[in-house]
């Protein structure tokens, strides 16, 4: 039986369907018990960055607009938490409050972000959003004075757990009569927030305003002619994709206890980009399958260190350098072999495979003509 | 001169310079309601300039257009389309990588609302608008006569198959008027004469058809009425059979050749 026979069987989807939100459900105490806590606790930023990879995705991957600023919406969503729920200001409003809210500031963002940029494309947009990103971090770190506003860059410290009722997520909890660490009732959490920003996704995918979206990237002219405003259509994309950043933002912020600008760097814009092009552009699989790999590759590569020991005696390189050096070639490779994406929609596998062939094409054709 | 009542789009005086380039010069015209409007003149003389400036692509320098009683110069070309002016291009642009049905149902978009909150909450409301799109879209391509390939992405398709497609795309807008930058560029005898059932198809459905077009014959036997454009300026308007006999019209086609 064939991968598409299989996919067409109801009964075999539903299985596969349970099975892998058994998965899901135990993958912590799994983890945990496999590779100890220290990779529980990547596996909640794994939760985190699928989010901020959809998120981007929604403005990358179906709008077509390439936004190198993206880090930006994330740390609004995770000051705006630090600021309401912190020892800084003395306030501290619930996360239930403060999460939607943060979600709302950011779309703000986006929007504030979007507005200025509408009749950029493609080069131009991507320097301005790297420049909007500069600039959030850059007040980030020096909103300190006169009016201590974000505390500089030792950022803000003690921030308020996530949690409701006087209950909060990072006490350990007992289960069976083991102490559990907070990070595993985290990993619910963000479990629960990330499958709602799938179903988000999806959802958005295919509607009238996902089309529209896809539409302004493939021919932005043909779709205002088509009568959608693309000035409102591009600024919804915009904070579409800034307020799943938010949400993962405040996430972060409850979730780490800490913040400081250097957590919304330049660097991280560009890895979050890698997650939604090295996964597969507007492809929700693509996606998550990118943002997993890449949280865990470079964790992965800290091994590095050890293993030189364990074969040399001693550390021959640098593990720090041989480790962003492998995550690079890694990127390289897979782009060059997989142009589309690991994991790209059936549409831009087409997309891709047609451009090839026409340039075969066309090379035979030059071949032919020097004969 | 004032336009007739029954005036579905008058231009008065419609300019258009691109730095010192007059590419539409002190133009009008008006288009009555159901009739088949076509629009001629040698390469350059500003036909799809004049195109871009009534769906609003390009701001007019100069000038007034109304489309059944509303201004429409100044306006975005979505607004426009919302007012019923829907058009193709010289170049087809279609969204490449949709499909044929996807790229009809981007242009229902203008005639139905959901937003966000309708799409993430898909109620009842939600998905008979989904479901009415759906189908809308499979009656247009079958109205064109594309069917059979309302899977295949648009740049996949055949030259002919875009065009049409392009049609169907923009009477998905519902338009009462629709704007035709040369449909039959590209086709053999056969398509031509399939597009040419078409189009009055389209006009005894009750749309409106503004037409450039380089194929004479097809301009003399579908329109109604022509205008000719020659250097940016209006030089002839009427019947097809009067405007093959203008001897000014004439003159511009052969570049003077005749005098
Ligand atoms: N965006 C633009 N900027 C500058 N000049 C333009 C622009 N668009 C059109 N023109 C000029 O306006 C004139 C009219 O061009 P237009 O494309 O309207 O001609 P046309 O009648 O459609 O010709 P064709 O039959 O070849 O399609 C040309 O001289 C062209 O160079
Ligand atoms: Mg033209």
């Amino acid at each position: 039986m064939n991968w598409s026979k299989l996919k067409s069987d109801r009964r075999i989807a539903y299985v596969a369907f349970i099975a892998l939100g058994l998965v899901l459900a135990v993958a912590p105490f799994l983890v945990g018990a496999g590779l100890g806590n220290g990779w529980v606790r990547i596996l909640d930023f794994v939760l985190l960055y699928i989010m901020l990879a959809l998120g981007l995705n929604i403005v990358v991957g179906y709008a077509g607009l390439l936004d190198l600023g993206y880090v930006a919406f994330y740390a609004v969503g995770a000051y705006l938490y630090a600021l309401l729920a912190s020892p800084h200001f003395g306030l501290h409003l619930p996360a239930w409050f403060i999460l939607p809210l943060g979600a709302l500031a950011a779309g703000m963002f986006g929007m504030m972000l979007g507005t200025p940029t509408l009749r950029l494309r493609g080069d131009y947009l991507a320097i301005v959003t790297l420049g909007f990103g500069e600039i959030i971090r850059i007040f980030l770190n020096n909103l300190n004075s006169p009016v201590n506003i974000t505390n500089g860059p030792q950022g803000i410290s003690m921030i308020d757990p996530i949690g409701a009722g006087g209950a909060s997520l990072s006490q350990s909890f007992e289960l069976f009569g083991m102490q559990v660490p907070g990070i595993y009732a985290y990993y619910y959490l963000f479990l629960a927030m990330a499958l709602l920003v799938v179903f988000i996704s999806l959802r958005l995918q295919d509607s009238r305003i996902g089309r529209a979206w896809v539409a302004i990237r493939e021919d932005e002219v043909a779709a205002e002619a088509m009568g959608i405003n693309t000035r409102n259509i591009k600024l919804l994309a915009f904070a579409m994709g800034a307020s799943f950043g938010g949400i993962s933002g405040g996430l972060f912020a409850g979730f780490q206890g800490f913040v400081s600008p250097e957590s919304f760097n330049l660097m991280e814009s560009i890895m979050i980009l890698c997650m939604v092009v090295l996964g597969g552009m507007g492809h929700i699989p693509g996606v998550i399958l990118g943002a997993i790999l890449l949280t865990v590759l470079p964790e992965a590569l800290r091994y590095i260190g050890p293993l030189e020991e364990f074969f040399f005696g001693r550390v021959v390189v640098d593990p720090a350098d041989l480790r962003m050096l492998i995550f690079g070639l890694a990127l390289i490779v897979v782009m060059i072999f997989r142009p589309a994406g690991l994991w790209p929609s059936k549409v831009r596998r087409r997309e891709f495979s047609s451009e090839a062939e026409v340039l075969a094409h066309e090379q035979e054709a030059l071949y032919d003509a020097s004969k | 001169m004032t336009p007739a009542s029954d005036a579905l789009l008058s231009a008065e005086n419609v300019s258009k310079h691109f730095g010192g380039v007059a590419a539409l010069n002190d133009v009008s015209f008006s288009i009555r309601q159901s009739e088949i409007f076509g629009l001629i003149g040698p390469n350059g003389a500003g036909k799809t300039t004049l195109f871009n400036v009534l769906t609003g692509l390009y701001t007019l320098s100069a000038g007034h257009i109304t489309l059944d009683g509303h201004a429409i110069h100044g306006r975005k070309p979505s607004h426009v389309t919302r007012l019923g002016l829907a058009r193709t291009f010289q170049n087809i642009r279609l969204f490449a990588n949709m499909s044929a049905l996807e790229n009809v149902m981007v242009g229902c978009h203008v005639r139905t609302r959901a937003g966000v909150l309708g799409a993430i909450l898909r109620g009842a409301g939600t998905r008979a608008e989904e479901t009415g799109i759906l189908q809308r879209a499979h009656e247009l391509l079958s109205y064109v006569g594309i069917t059979k390939h309302s899977q295949v992405l648009a740049k996949n398709l055949s030259y002919g198959d875009q065009r049409r497609l392009e049609i169907a795309r923009a009477l998905a807008t519902e338009p009462k008027l629709l704007a035709l930058d040369e449909p039959a560029a590209g086709m053999n005898a056969s398509e031509t004469a399939t597009l040419e059932h078409l189009l009055q198809t389209i006009r005894a459905d009750g749309v409106t058809l503004l037409l450039i077009e380089h194929d004479m014959k097809l301009v003399m036997s579908l329109c109604d009425r022509v205008a000719v454009l020659d250097y940016g300026k209006k030089i002839a308007e009427g019947a097809p059979a009067e405007i093959q006999r203008d001897p000014q019209v004439i003159e511009a086609y052969l570049g003077g050749s005749v005098t």
